[in-house]
């Protein structure tokens, strides 16, 4: 006897807890999305041009401070598709060898006594903040007199770094609103007083390049997962479907 | 191959004996739903869980020096470690999220009613047992959030009177979150815990057994037998529901996947963004909250303004559900056959259950300023919204008492057999 009416109530309740439970998981992504107003940065950790630019950036621009104490350069070798002596004749600057992580040749007690603040390490930099948060705040440095570096930052006011990339974007200033209650002045928007050597469009590209490779340096293990994770899902379909029939048979003589 | 048989049943007759009592002749209810799942699948992640963890601890240094790093070595250096690691933290999640389930089948169907009352509360013994295991094992990664929610919940039994504060120091081993911490939080995790979870999900299973399988009409099937002295509406376990529940494991594993391969940190969910920064006394994560599955019963805490009140609160929103085979007296098991008035209120409760979970896990201050506006007092707003919904919640179980136990509930006829069968 299949009595419709007595699992409707179940069907409902099921269909209400389900579209819920849907809506839960939907809004935090969505949220996700906004990054709390950052834009999005469209990194493609598959786009092997896309890390290697992004590495010679870091390679040249950010290794002189910040390590990456997690990533071997034999890791990024096999991870960006270089050789050996590609890693070792153009991103590696300190000497290290090829199974060394890539730690920077700045002392910390030093850098300390430079920056007030040793640089950190970079290598989960993407997995704690976020790739846009990353490609926001290497869009967002203005000359500001009032602090010691002489470069201060929107996404990270009073950022003890000064701008590395400042040749490649050029010079921002801020443009800014009104003091109110003794405040300093908010900066609304930035504007580049000063062109660098490149375009705002290819200095975009540059920004996506160098989160994408910090998104990998992050989670390397992206790059293998992918691949493999469509035949584990493809197998684990198919051994459902088996199983399935394997129940029907057995079930026939169910009444 | 019979020989064999026949020379180990000779030396251990006890044991085919069991197999049969529990599996080839174990009769369960014909008619289990989907929400018959969950409890097999529990079985599955419990063993995930310990072959992963086993795997894991091989790798990983319980030094406050050397947790961090040893999980990045698991995850960049150890072949397949990010594998492991990632069905560990998948399983943990999933794990809350089976049990939830399947605690949730047994109101549904008056699980927990005479005679299976002993069932229902092992049941909730593992459920606090497994918190407990999820909470220290959280804490290993050493991460910020780890350093400074153990800090945060640990802190909390200082709301106890007079002992409280060397309570926390006793627990602790030492003034904040440090190396004696990490260290007995690994032996309880690795050692403790999870031989306490087997022992109590023997105990579960066997009190199970020894009364029968309810099912989604609450009938009691062994009513009615068939002249060979087994319920008509039952069927053996095995091989029945094993290659049914087999069934369940394979579309659980295909969902199991998708989130390790393609999204394991469920969007900070699973693996929470500030867990990638190493633990840091001086430095406070911006919130400080618990992984999702603790934020229903967090959300209870933090709703309640004082602190002893909310540590109360919180402890007796767990207690409540122990309660539950007393608290309800109706006389039908299955949502199908009870009052329309049991049927919104349970639906109720589930929705509070899930927005209490999105206010623990710190997803409404976005939600209220897509609603109010930017302008809004988030504060005020969520405490208001997040306080009825501590009223529901407990209102829910003064309910089914009230409900119950002045006989205000009117019931469908429940039939004599199982009306439904896959």
């Amino acid at each position: 006897m299949h009595d419709k009416t007595f699992r409707a109530p179940v069907r409902t309740l099921a269909a209400v807890l389900l579209g819920l439970a849907l809506v839960l998981i939907a809004a935090p992504a969505a949220m996700a999305e906004e990054g709390g107003g950052l834009p999005h940065v469209n990194v493609n950790v598959h786009d092997q041009g896309s890390l290697q630019r992004g590495a010679r950036l870091f390679m040249n621009y950010c290794v002189g401070c910040h390590s990456l104490k997690y990533l071997r350069y034999s890791q990024m070798a096999s991870g960006l598709g270089l050789t050996e002596d590609q890693v070792m004749d153009n991103l590696n600057f300190t000497g290290a060898k090829f199974g060394a992580p890539i730690i920077s040749a700045m002392p910390d007690a030093d850098a300390e006594k430079w920056f007030g603040k040793a640089p950190p390490d970079l290598s989960l930099e993407v997995s704690a903040k976020g790739a846009d948060w990353v490609a926001a705040y290497l869009k967002s440095f203005y000359l500001d007199p009032h602090t010691a570096s002489g470069w201060n930052n929107t996404v990270f006011p009073n950022v003890a770094m000064p701008f590395p990339l400042w040749q490649l974007q050029g010079e921002q200033v801020p443009v800014l609103g009104k003091a109110e209650n003794g405040q300093p002045a908010p900066v609304e928007s930035l504007t580049l007083a000063h062109p660098g050597s490149m375009t705002p469009a290819q200095y975009d590209q540059a920004v996506r390049d160098l989160t994408a490779f910090l998104t990998y340096v992050s989670t390397p293990d992206e790059l293998v997962r992918s691949h493999i994770g469509a035949w584990v899902v493809l197998y684990l379909v198919l051994f459902t479907l088996f199983a399935l029939v394997l129940k029907k048979e057995y079930w026939k003589d169910v009444h | 191959m019979r020989a064999l048989t026949q020379w180990f049943n000779d030396r251990a007759p006890g044991m085919g004996e069991a197999y049969k009592k529990h599996m080839t002749e174990y009769y369960a209810p014909k008619n289990f739903n989907v929400m018959y799942y969950f409890g097999s699948l529990a079985m599955l992640v419990l063993v995930n869980q310990i072959v992963t963890g086993i795997f894991l601890t091989m790798f990983y240094t319980p030094t406050a020096a050397g947790a961090f790093d040893s999980v990045q070595y698991i995850m960049r250096d150890v072949h397949w470690g990010w594998l492991v690691r990632y069905m560990h933290v998948t399983g943990a999640s999933m794990f809350f999220i089976v049990i939830y389930l399947h605690m949730f089948r047994g109101l549904m169907y008056g699980s927990y009613k005479k005679p299976r009352e002993l069932v229902w509360l092992l049941g909730m013994l593992i459920f606090l047992a497994l918190m407990a295991e999820a909470f220290m094992g959280y804490v290993l990664p050493w991460g910020n959030m780890s350093f400074w929610g153990a800090k945060v919940i640990i802190t909390l039994f200082s709301a106890i009177p007079v002992i409280g504060e060397h309570l926390v120091t006793w627990i602790m081993g030492s003034f904040v979150p440090s190396d004696p911490t990490l260290n007995r939080f690994f032996a309880l995790h690795v050692v403790a815990l999870p031989l306490v979870l087997l022992l109590l999900v023997v105990l579960h299973l066997g009190a199970l057994h020894e009364v029968g399988s309810n099912n989604p009409d609450g009938v009691d099937i062994k009513k009615h037998k068939g002249p060979d002295g087994h319920a008509l509406d039952g069927i053996p376990f095995h091989p029945y529901y094993t290659l049914k529940d087999l069934v369940g494991v394979g579309v659980f594993l295909v969902i199991c996947a998708v989130i390790i391969f393609f999204a394991p940190t469920v969007g900070g969910f699973f693996l929470e963004h500030d867990n990638s920064i190493p633990a840091n006394d001086l430095v406070t994560p911006a919130t400080i909250k618990p992984v999702w599955y603790f934020s229903p019963f967090y959300a209870i805490l933090r709703m309640i303004p004082s602190k002893g009140f909310g540590v109360l609160a919180m402890g007796l929103s767990i207690v409540v559900l122990f309660l539950v085979p007393w608290l309800d007296r109706g006389g039908v098991k299955s949502i199908r056959y009870r009052g329309l008035s049991y049927k919104i209120a349970i639906t109720i409760f589930a929705i509070v259950f899930l927005l209490l979970a999105a206010i623990g896990a710190d997803l409404t201050p976005g939600w209220i300023v897509a609603i109010f506006g930017p302008q809004a007092d988030i504060t005020t707003i969520e405490n208001l919204f997040g306080r009825i919904l501590v009223v529901l919640y407990f209102g829910f179980f003064i309910f089914l008492w009230v409900y119950t136990f002045f006989g205000l509930e009117k019931t469908k006829p429940v039939p004599e057999r199982v009306t439904t069968h896959a």
